[in-house]
């Protein structure tokens, strides 16, 4: 009871927290006070669908420039955080973002979570020539110069599980499972086109799409299980979305399928989503990121511990998609300095190249592309909710914002420092203009 | 390592080599068993290292050093009680009833030193344990630890287990175990150029015989230069296992349909009130369902709290308590909104769309964004078969659980006074309200009792789906669909529509997927509508202008 009575309070208190910098931002916006803070924009929804992922990478901001000012804010001037409630209404993430550019006057955005959300930004941030970081693992095959993206591409995510799965459990045959959107299309057709390469055959590939939210599996779970049952080591590789992925397990492990039977990687389940499962049934299946909360080092440690300092929760789970903001925030802290502006194109120009230490003992680098380098990990799900990292990259891997297996982006490339393009045709030799597809 | 690593079957070969040997061989060589015997504490260490590798080299060792202690080593492993100190790298072992040993020597450890931690495994050590430990098991006293040790060989496939495997049949003496054996034997020779042809051809049909998932791959695994007599067994035996398992598949579909039916039954089941007896278009009524599966998270929580105990009953506690809970709430947006916009439709859709926002922000407010997770108590996890067809525990409980309700509501409607008063109010208010019936009361019993059955709903659901505050949102407009499909205010309408879009949609999903599947249903519906307005069952007479 106590412990309920705990988490009413700390929802309150978030609820509250997030009340009063909403308040200090309105109190701001009336004073002349613009010229002694610097103003970062939070762009992540606080409520609706996404509020279950979002809300945690808010906070996590709200920590680092709560540090940063502590440790005397940037450029001699504190930061100030301007908190915007998109709703997980993606219309709303291009107003609330121009909103944040020209009215509250930002110097970098840090925000979205879904893909379709970054996608409906994209014009803001290059009509107004701002800064988004985009913290979250994505499907690539783009790459803009206002954009950073501090996420895995497919390559340092799903590529490296697959091949995991290969060498070290023998799979030969795939179930690609996946939410009906972007970002399980395009990773599906990558991975396919990946799978195809190494010689697996088109018979041994299934591929399952559901929609967003779906909460009856009975089906496709017995499926995978015809599927496996074909004399071939089968695994999933699921790129089932956030809230689905709970009735997806439990429906696993109540039709006796176990992780030593056919093993399921995902790339969208992490400490946060295991915090509303039951995890027994599920000891033995995978995850793909960059980043594990059970990882030992001295920087994890501190983070952990600031973090839950923070919540005043000492259960609260840290992820991958906060360290991805935690490596964002300190590159874009380091770009300012080094540029002594907060001007969008002298940042820009100075963030290539940035290198910040990761929270797993390496250090990543801001490339060209305007993605970073990170380790891969695979982890396995333990009886206490948290992974057990049983594989991982030897050297960071640099992020590929195109995707060599698929056959529109083979010879693009992206290189905001030399070439100043975001989609070079390396055949043609030219640069394919507005960046995107 | 490496070797070990590269077949898990290895394993399970060595330890079935090791059981032969002891069945057959042991007064023969006692030194050979004693000698590898002789150092078993080497191997042991090696589960204290903390390193996969490892663990799994000393699985393999463990299984031929003849240790009489493998099995016991073995289980401690697979439960997690095989400890390990991380300074000393000591092991021990941990019994089930808490006493610690030595796991080298057995003897018992008085003080086990604090700190000790589980062997870790991954899943390939887990499949080796799994192995080992069935192989181990062949000779064990327990008839269904034998059955399993039967399905672990028939599962990996290994050669090499033969002669142990004959061993355990000669020895066999419960009938099941023994054709469990056998059918493991025939999967090991089906394959075997060394055995006669006559003997493989009687495996396959063995085999087939089983006509199961599991027999299907084992007849596909079938080596390409295999003699034509026993491909064509087997070629036999996969069409009459595939034309079975088609069978089945249906059943199974069905089943599948029931399953969800229910599940649409019971979000229904209370807007089939609201909305179906009352007529109010209520977009809050998908909150209810979220709040009935809060009350169930609050009531396990305090359970697994303060009375642990009590946790095979916290769903049977929490169906009053989320009743009530909902109940009240619906009550109180009766009174403070409804009862003013009774006949504005439009307004009314407005207004419990906002109620319903405001339920679901308030809830993220005071417990969190996150999913909170609410445990299945024992009786509702896991599955069995009929047939080739796994039913789970928890799906069968729900489509027992809507029923109930259904047929408790049925009563409650058509058996008690106030029944008698919401039928009257609905039918015709003024003359209710002439007879003497206080018809303000009644509605707001009424939308009090129609959310109180969505929060019974909730708890059934919190069992299946992510208690979250968007809970609710997923399940509006599938309810909505089956109270207008089944004919607004008729509750046996509901039922039909319910079980019928269940099942109809079920039987889509092989085909068109899942997404696909949806459209069409929503498709269907959408043109039976435009056939009959009132959906399938409708009301006649001067209910309908009520």
């Amino acid at each position: 009871m106590l412990g309920l009575l705990g988490r009413a309070a700390k929802g309150l208190g978030v609820g509250l927290g997030a009340l009063a910098a909403v308040a200090a931002v309105a109190g701001s916006i009336g004073s002349a006070s613009a010229q002694e803070t610097i103003k970062v924009g939070i762009l992540h929804s606080l409520s609706g669908t996404m509020a279950i992922s979002e809300t945690t990478l808010k906070n996590v901001m709200l920590m680092l420039i709560e540090e940063q000012n502590k440790k005397g804010g940037v450029l001699g001037k504190k930061l100030e955080p301007v908190v915007v409630d998109p709703a997980s209404n993606w219309p709303l993430f291009a107003e609330k973002a121009r909103e944040l550019v020209t009215k509250d006057k930002v110097a970098a955005v840090f925000g979205c979570w879904t893909s379709v959300s970054r996608k409906s930004v994209l014009p803001v941030f290059k009509e107004l020539n701002s800064i988004l970081f985009y913290p979250v693992q994505y499907e690539g095959e783009e790459s803009e110069r206002n954009v950073f993206y501090t996420g895995a591409a497919p390559n340092q995510q799903a590529i490296p599980a697959v091949e995991y799965l290969m060498k070290e459990e023998k799979v030969e045959r795939w179930v690609l499972a996946g939410t009906d959107y972007v970002y399980p299309r395009t990773t599906n057709k990558i991975l396919e086109a990946f799978l195809k390469s190494k010689g697996v055959k088109a018979e041994d590939i299934m591929i399952n799409y559901t929609p967003f939210g779906q909460s009856d599996w009975q089906t496709i779970v017995s499926d995978i299980k015809k599927f496996g049952s074909a004399g071939k080591k089968t695994a999933v590789v699921s790129t089932i979305n956030g809230d689905a992925n709970v009735p997806f397990y439990k429906e696993l492990a109540n039709q006796g399928i176990k992780a030593t039977d056919i093993p399921v990687v995902a790339f969208s389940v992490g400490e946060e989503e295991l915090a509303g499962m039951d995890t027994k049934p599920l000891v033995g299946h995978l995850a793909a990121w960059n980043y594990f909360m059970s990882i030992k080092t001295p920087e994890n440690d501190a983070f952990i511990k600031q973090w839950q300092a923070f919540m005043k929760n000492p259960k609260a789970v840290t992820n991958d998609p906060m360290e991805a903001h935690y490596i964002g925030f300190n590159m874009w802290v380091q770009a300012v300095t080094k540029a002594g502006t907060t001007d969008p194109d002298k940042v820009i120009a100075a963030l290539p190249g940035t290198k910040q230490p990761n929270l797993t003992g390496g250090v990543s680098e801001m490339l060209a592309n305007h993605h970073i380098t990170k380790p891969v990990f695979i982890g396995e799900i333990e009886e206490d909710g948290q992974f057990d990292v049983v594989w991982k990259t030897e050297n960071l891997i640099p992020g590929e914002a195109w995707s060599p297996q698929l056959e529109g982006s083979k010879f693009l490339v992206a290189d905001w420092v030399k070439l100043n393009c975001g989609n070079f045709d390396t055949q043609k030799n030219v640069c394919l203009g507005s960046a995107t597809k | 390592m490496r070797i070990l690593r590269a077949t898990r079957s290895g394993i399970v070969s060595l330890a079935l080599l090791m059981f032969a040997g002891i069945l057959f061989l042991t007064p023969a060589t006692p030194a050979r068993a004693q000698g590898a015997a002789a150092d078993p504490a080497g191997t042991i260490a090696r589960f204290g290292t903390d390193s996969y590798g490892d663990t799994e080299a000393a699985l393999g060792a463990l299984s031929v050093s003849g240790d009489p202690r493998a099995s016991e080593i073995v289980e401690a492993l697979r439960d997690g009680r095989l400890l390990f100190d991380p300074q000393t790298k000591a092991v021990f072992l941990r019994s089930p009833a808490g006493a610690v040993t030595d796991a080298a020597t057995g003897a018992a450890v008085a003080a086990p030193p604090a700190g000790l931690r589980p062997v870790r495994m991954n899943n390939r050590v887990r499949r080796a344990v799994d192995a080992a430990a069935g192989a181990l098991a062949l000779v064990s006293p327990d008839p269904a630890k034998r059955l399993d040790a039967a399905a672990a060989v028939f599962k990996s496939r290994d050669a090499a287990a033969l002669p142990a495997l004959d061993a355990a049949i000669a020895k066999e003496s419960d009938a099941r175990v023994k054709t469990a054996l056998a059918e493991a034997r025939a999967v090991l020779i089906v394959g075997n150029p060394s055995v006669a042809e006559a003997e493989r051809v009687a495996a396959a049909r063995l085999i087939a015989a089983r006509g199961d998932q599991e027999a299907l791959a084992a007849l596909s695994n079938l080596p390409a230069d295999s003699p034509a007599a026993v491909k064509q067994a087997a070629a036999a035996g996969i069409e009459s296992i595939n034309s079975s398992l088609a069978m089945w598949a249906v059943a199974q579909n069905v089943w599948y349909g029931l399953s969800l039916g229910s599940v649409l039954l019971l979000a229904a089941i209370g807007l089939a009130i609201t909305f179906g007896v009352m007529g109010v278009i209520n977009m809050a009524h998908g909150e209810m369902v979220m709040i009935g599966a809060y009350t169930t998270f609050v009531v396990q929580e305090v359970i697994r709290t303060s009375a642990p105990f009590l946790f095979g009953w916290s769903l049977a506690i929490a169906l009053p308590l989320a009743f009530l809970v909902t109940a009240l709430v619906g009550i109180l947006i009766e009174r403070t909104v409804i009862r003013f916009l009774y006949g504005r439709p439009l307004e009314t859709l407005l207004a419990t769309w906002g109620i319903s926002l405001i339920l679901q922000q308030a809830v993220r407010s005071i417990f969190g964004p996150t999913n909170k997770e609410v445990g299945a108590p024992y009786w509702m996890s896991g599955s069995f078969d009929i047939g080739q067809m796994a039913i789970t525990y928890n799906r069968l409980w729900i489509i027992v659980f809507a029923l109930l309700v259904f047929f408790a509501l049925l009563l409650v409607l058509k058996r008690t006074m106030l029944g008698l008063y919401v039928r009257a109010v609905t039918q015709n208010r003024r003359m209710a309200a002439a007879m003497g019936i206080r018809t303000g009361r009644i509605d707001a019993l009424t939308f009090g009792f129609g959310s109180g059955i969505a929060g019974i709903a909730g708890v059934a659901l919190s069992q299946i789906d992510n208690v979250s505050p968007n809970l609710g949102q997923g399940y509006i407009i599938d309810s909505f669909m089956v109270v207008v499909f089944g004919g607004v205010g008729n509750l046996w309408g509901t039922l039909v529509a319910a079980f019928g879009l269940g099942i109809a949609n079920k039987l889509l999903e092989p085909f068109a997927g899942a997404v696909l599947g949806k459209i069409i249903i929503l498709v269907l519906i959408i043109l039976f509508i435009q056939k009959r307005p009132r959906g399938l069952f409708a009301l006649k007479g001067r209910a309908v202008e009520a």
